[in-house]
C-alpha cells in the first residue's frame, strides 16, 4: 500500500437519512483531486430505517479494498455513535450532531467533534442538513480548501437550481469554519494526485463493458446486488443504441436474450444467484442450439433469497453446474471494477468465437463498491471480433448451421438472410438443425454433435491469460484466490510482509475452462497453499482439488455477509503458520464484523 | 436484406426438410398447411419468416416449414421470438405452441407478451391436453375430464385463452379450428398483417388422447363469428361470445385493436431506424469520450 496518504473514513446512519449524497460528494472530491478511492457501503434491505455504514478509504496510490481502520467517523445518528465511535484509534475524530447525538465513550485520543447543527444553521428544518454540515466539517479536518467543497457542490445540485446550491454552500461553510474554529485537524493533508480520476461502481463497469463490447440488447429484471447494471443501461441506452428491456421475469430474461442474439445482437443479461438459477435452463439452450449470450450474475449471500444486500462467493458450484446435460460453458470471475470492464469485451469475443454461453460470477463487493479508475485505462473501443457469424450476403445452396467441422465451429447466420434459412434447436439435432427424433433417434448423429460442442473449446487456452503467481517465488505461503478477493490477497502479502511471512498469491479468474496445467505448474513451488474464499464450505478449495488433483494445506474463509478486510487475511495466515500466539490483535475491534 | 427476383410462391415453397412426424389425423396438419397457404398468399419469402416454438407436439412445427426457426424451450416461445422480434423487427416473427405449452408453463409470457403488444403472431395448437408426455390433464382440458393424471376427472376450470388475452392487452384475438381450413388461412394471414400482438388459439384435436374434444364435438357445436355479425372492435361482446361453451363455440376473429401501437414503435432506440441487429456494434469515439467524462 501507499506509503504516503492512506486515509479512511465512514459515514453512519439509518437508510433514508441521507448517505450516500455526501458520500457522492467526497469521492468526487477525491477522484477530481487526483486521488485513489474504495468505497464499501455496509447496508441492509431495508428502504427506511435499520443501519448503514459507508466507508471510504483515499490515498495518492491504488487503493486495493477499504481496509481495516477508521481516521474519521461522521455520525448521522445515535446508532452510528453507539455502535462504530469505539472503533476509533489514537488521533481518530468523531463529529457529530450535538443537538442529537450524545458522544459514547472513546479510546484515548479520538477527538469527539460536535457540530451545534441548529445554531449553525439558524434552525433549519431540512432534515439532510446535518449532512452538509458535517460534510464542511470534515473536509477541514482532512485539510482541504473550501473551494473544492463549493465547486462540488455546485456540480452536484446544480441541476436544482441557484437557491439550493447557495443553502447547501452556506451549510457546509457553517460547518467548515466551526471545525476550523473549535477542533484539530489531522496532521497529514488531503494530498493533491497526479492527475485527475474517475470514479464507477463495479455495475458501472460491467454495463460499460458491455457498451464497449457493441452490446446492442440488454435484459434484466431487477435483483440486488445486480440492479445497477440495469440502472445505468436504462439511463445511457437511448444515447448508445442499446435496446433495454425489464421482463417479467428472470425466466424471461433468458430467453429473450438468446431471441436477440439469435438476430445477431450482441445481448447481455444480468441477476443475481435467486435469478440465474431461473435462467439455467435458457442456460442450456443457448448451449445447444449454440447461441452466443453472456449472462452476468452477481453473487449475494446465500442459499435461497439469503441477504439480499450482502457479499459472498457461494456461487460457483452453481453456475459450474447449471442446467442439465453436459456442455462447455465459460465462466468467468473478475477481480475488481477495471477488470469486469476489460472482461465483458473479451468474453463477447470468446462467447462469439466459440457460440457457447459465457457467465460472468461478479458479487456485490465489486458490483456495489465504488473505485476511482484512471479514465485513461478505460478502451471504450476494445476490439470486437465476432468469429463465423454471416451477418450479409446470398448463401450457396446446403448451408448446415451445425456443420460438423475440425474446429467444431460451424458458421452461424442469422435469420433474415437469404439462402440460409435453417432451424435451430434445443432438441438433439444434425448438422442441418433437423432434430434427430424426427427421423429416428441416431446414436452416430449425437455423438457427433457432442463432440462437436465439445471440441469448440480446444483453443480456449491459447486465447486467455493463464493465473501467474505474484510476489516472492520462494514465498513461505502462497495465497490462491478467485474473483474479487484479489486486492485483499494482495494488500495482506504486504502486510504479511511488515510480520516477517513472505507470502505470493495465485488470483484465478478464468473459472471454466479451468487452466488446470498451468495452476498445477504455478502451484508446483508452493510451500504452504491456503485457499482464501467468500464462502462456507470451500467451493473454490474443492474445485482446486478436481481440476488439479492439488489439496490445499489450508483455507481461510468468511460467510458472514461482509468481503475480507486484509487482517482477516493477515490472522488467518499467521493462524495457520502455527504463530497464532505472536499475533500482536488489533487495537480496534474491527468494525465491519459488528455491523447491523 | 437481400432479395431475389420475385416469383410467386406457393404453399408448398413452405415445405419444411422433414415431413411431420405427428399422428395421423391430428390437428396440427390443418394448421402447418393453413399457415403455408398463409405465408404464400402474403408473399413473404422464407428467409423473411422466423418461426419459434416452445416443447410438445406442436412445437415441432418449425423443423416441419421451410422458414428460420427455433425450436426451443417448454413454454418460451414467447419470450425468445419477443427478443428476435426486438432485435430484428423487420422479421415476421411466429411464435407457436400448444395449450400446455403456452397456456401453462409459459402463461406468464402470454400475459406480458400480449400486454406489451409485441408484434408477432402467436399460434397455439389447442388440443386440451398433453399429447406427447401420453395423454395427461392441460391448462384448457374440460372440467371432469379423466386423463392419465386425473383419473377421476379433473377437478380445475379449463383456462380461457380468448378472454385473458383480451384482458392482457392482446389487440387481434381469434380462435380456429384446424377442421375449418380455409377460415383457419383466413385468420392467420390477418394475425401476421396486423401490427401487434395477435393471437389464434386454433382447436386441434389429438386424435390419440383426447377422445372428448373431436372433430365431430367441434363439427358439431361450431358457428363462425363472421356470419354472425360480430363487431370485432367491441370487447364485451367478444368476451362474451368467447365464454360460450356448450352448445355452441364459436370461432373466427373476436377482438382486434388498431389503435395500440406496437412496443417497437415505440421503442426510442429505434428511432433512428434499422433492427439494432443489423447496426455496428461498440462505441464512437465521442460517445465513449463522453460517457468517461460524465464520470469524473
Amino acid at each position: 500500500m501507499s506509503n504516503g496518504y492512506d486515509f479512511a473514513f465512514a459515514i453512519g446512519g439509518a437508510a433514508g437519512q441521507g448517505i450516500a449524497t455526501p458520500g457522492n460528494i467526497l469521492a468526487r472530491i477525491f477522484v477530481r483531486r487526483g486521488l485513489h478511492l474504495h468505497a464499501y457501503n455496509a447496508y441492509q434491505s431495508i428502504i427506511r430505517g435499520g443501519h448503514i455504514l459507508l466507508t471510504v478509504r483515499v490515498s495518492d496510490e491504488e487503493v486495493l479494498t477499504h481496509g481495516d481502520g477508521l481516521d474519521l467517523l461522521l455520525c448521522l445518528n445515535q446508532d452510528t455513535m453507539t455502535r462504530h465511535a469505539r472503533h476509533l484509534g489514537d488521533g481518530g475524530h468523531v463529529i457529530f450532531n450535538s443537538d442529537d447525538v450524545s458522544p459514547a465513550e472513546v479510546a484515548s485520543g479520538v477527538e469527539l467533534c460536535g457540530l451545534p447543527v441548529k445554531e449553525l444553521t439558524n434552525d433549519n428544518r431540512n432534515k439532510l442538513v446535518q449532512n452538509t454540515v458535517g460534510l464542511g466539517a470534515m473536509l477541514n479536518l482532512m485539510g482541504a480548501d473550501f473551494a473544492v467543497l463549493e465547486e462540488t457542490l455546485k456540480l452536484q445540485f446544480g441541476r436544482k437550481g441557484q437557491e439550493v446550491v447557495e443553502e447547501n454552500v452556506s451549510m457546509a461553510r457553517a460547518g467548515f469554519d466551526y471545525a476550523k474554529e473549535h477542533f484539530h485537524p489531522f496532521k497529514k493533508r488531503l494530498p493533491q494526485g497526479k492527475k485527475p480520476l474517475a470514479v464507477w461502481t463495479g455495475n458501472d463497469a460491467l454495463a460499460m463493458g458491455a457498451a464497449a463490447a457493441g452490446v446492442k440488447f440488454y435484459a434484466a429484471y431487477p435483483m440486488s446486488p445486480s440492479s445497477g447494471i440495469l440502472h445505468w443501461m436504462a439511463k445511457n441506452a437511448r444515447e448508445l443504441g442499446i435496446m433495454v428491456r425489464q421482463i417479467e421475469d428472470e425466466i424471461g430474461v433468458a430467453n429473450v436474450v438468446i431471441g436477440a442474439a439469435h438476430t445477431g445482437a450482441r445481448a447481455m443479461c444480468g441477476t443475481s444467484g435467486g435469478g440465474f438459477a431461473l435462467m439455467t435452463e435458457a442456460l442450456g439452450a443457448a448451449a445447444m442450439m449454440e447461441i452466443p449470450v453472456v449472462f452476468v450474475t452477481v453473487q449475494r449471500a446465500g442459499p435461497s433469497t439469503g441477504v439480499p444486500t450482502k457479499t459472498e462467493q457461494g456461487d460457483l458450484w452453481q453456475v459450474l453446474g447449471a442446467s442439465q446435460g453436459d456442455f462447455e460453458r465459460i465462466v468467468v470471475a473478475p477481480k475488481n471494477a477495471l477488470d469486469a470492464f476489460d472482461t465483458i469485451p473479451e468474453l463477447f469475443n470468446l462467447v462469439d468465437l466459440y457460440q457457447c454461453p459465457g457467465i460472468v460470477l461478479s458479487d456485490l463487493l465489486i458490483s456495489e463498491g465504488t473505485f476511482s479508475v484512471d479514465p485513461d485505462e478505460v478502451d471504450m473501443q476494445p476490439s470486437i471480433e465476432r468469429g463465423a457469424l454471416i451477418l450479409d450476403g446470398n448463401a450457396s445452396d446446403g448451408y448446415e448451421r451445425y456443420k460438423d467441422t475440425s474446429t467444431g465451429i460451424s458458421p452461424r447466420a442469422v435469420p433474415g438472410l437469404e439462402g440460409y434459412v435453417h432451424v435451430v434447436a434445443t432438441d438433439e439435432h444434425d448438422e442441418d438443425g433437423v432434430l434427430i427424433s424426427d427421423e429416428f433417434t441416431n446414436p452416430h448423429k449425437r455423438r457427433k454433435m457432442v463432440e462437436k460442442r465439445a471440441r469448440k473449446l480446444a483453443s480456449f487456452f491459447d486465447k486467455v491469460e493463464a493465473p501467474k503467481i505474484e510476489g516472492p517465488d520462494d514465498a513461505d505461503v502462497t495465497l490462491v484466490g478467485w474473483g474479487s478477493t484479489h486486492g485483499v490477497l494482495a494488500e495482506a502479502r504486504d502486510l504479511l510482509e511488515g510480520r516477517g511471512v513472505t507470502a505470493n498469491q495465485l488470483s484465478i479468474k478464468w473459472i471454466k475452462p479451468f487452466h488446470s496445467d498451468a495452476v498445477t505448474r504455478a502451484l508446483s513451488k508452493a510451500k504452504k497453499i491456503i485457499v482464501v474464499e467468500n464462502n462456507h464450505s470451500g467451493q473454490f478449495y474443492r474445485y482446486l482439488r478436481s481440476e488439479t488433483g492439488i489439496t490445499a494445506q489450508g483455507h481461510i474463509r468468511k460467510y458472514d455477509g461482509e468481503p475480507f478486510q486484509p487482517h482477516h487475511v493477515v490472522n488467518g495466515v499467521l493462524d495457520h503458520l502455527g504463530e497464532k500466539k505472536d499475533v500482536e490483535r488489533d487495537v480496534f475491534v474491527p468494525y465491519q464484523e459488528i455491523l447491523v | 436484406m437481400a432479395t431475389t427476383t420475385l416469383t410467386e410462391l406457393k404453399p408448398k415453397d413452405f415445405k419444411g426438410k422433414v415431413d411431420p412426424d405427428w399422428c395421423p389425423g391430428c390437428g396440427d396438419f390443418g394448421l402447418l398447411n393453413a399457415v403455408q397457404k398463409a405465408l404464400a398468399e402474403l408473399g413473404r419469402r422464407p428467409h423473411e419468416v422466423l418461426c419459434v416454438s416452445g416443447i410438445g407436439c406442436s412445437s415441432n412445427f418449425p423443423g416441419f416449414i421451410n422458414t428460420y426457426g427455433m425450436h426451443t424451450l417448454h413454454g418460451r416461445a414467447l419470450a425468445v421470438a419477443t427478443g428476435a422480434k426486438f432485435a430484428n423487427h423487420e422479421l415476421t416473427v411466429i411464435a407457436t405452441g400448444g395449450d400446455g405449452d403456452g397456456y401453462g408453463i409459459g402463461g406468464n409470457h402470454f400475459a406480458h407478451t400480449a400486454r406489451r403488444n409485441v408484434d408477432l403472431t402467436y399460434l397455439v395448437m389447442n388440443n386440451q391436453i398433453y399429447g406427447l408426455t401420453t395423454g395427461q390433464v392441460s391448462p384448457s382440458s374440460s372440467l371432469g375430464m379423466k386423463t392419465k393424471s386425473t383419473p377421476f376427472g379433473n377437478l380445475e376450470r379449463p383456462v380461457n385463452p380468448i378472454t385473458s388475452s383480451i384482458m392482457n392487452g392482446a389487440t387481434y384475438v381469434a380462435r380456429g379450428f384446424s377442421g375449418h381450413g380455409k377460415q383457419l388461412v383466413t385468420l392467420i394471414r390477418e394475425a401476421i398483417l396486423h401490427k401487434g400482438f395477435s393471437l389464434v388459439d386454433v382447436f386441434s384435436p389429438c386424435v390419440t388422447f383426447n377422445h372428448d374434444n373431436t372433430y365431430d364435438f367441434f363439427r358439431g357445436r361450431i358457428k363462425k363469428l363472421e356470419d354472425e355479425g360480430h363487431d370485432p372492435t367491441d370487447w364485451k361482446s367478444a368476451c362474451e361470445k368467447a365464454m360460450e361453451w356448450d352448445d355452441t363455440i364459436y370461432t373466427g376473429l373476436f377482438f382486434k385493436n388498431e389503435e395500440v401501437p406496437t412496443l417497437h414503435e415505440l421503442e426510442p432506440v429505434l428511432d433512428e431506424g434499422g433492427p439494432i441487429a443489423h447496426r455496428k456494434p461498440g462505441l464512437t469515439k465521442e460517445q465513449g469520450a463522453r460517457i468517461l467524462k460524465r464520470m469524473m
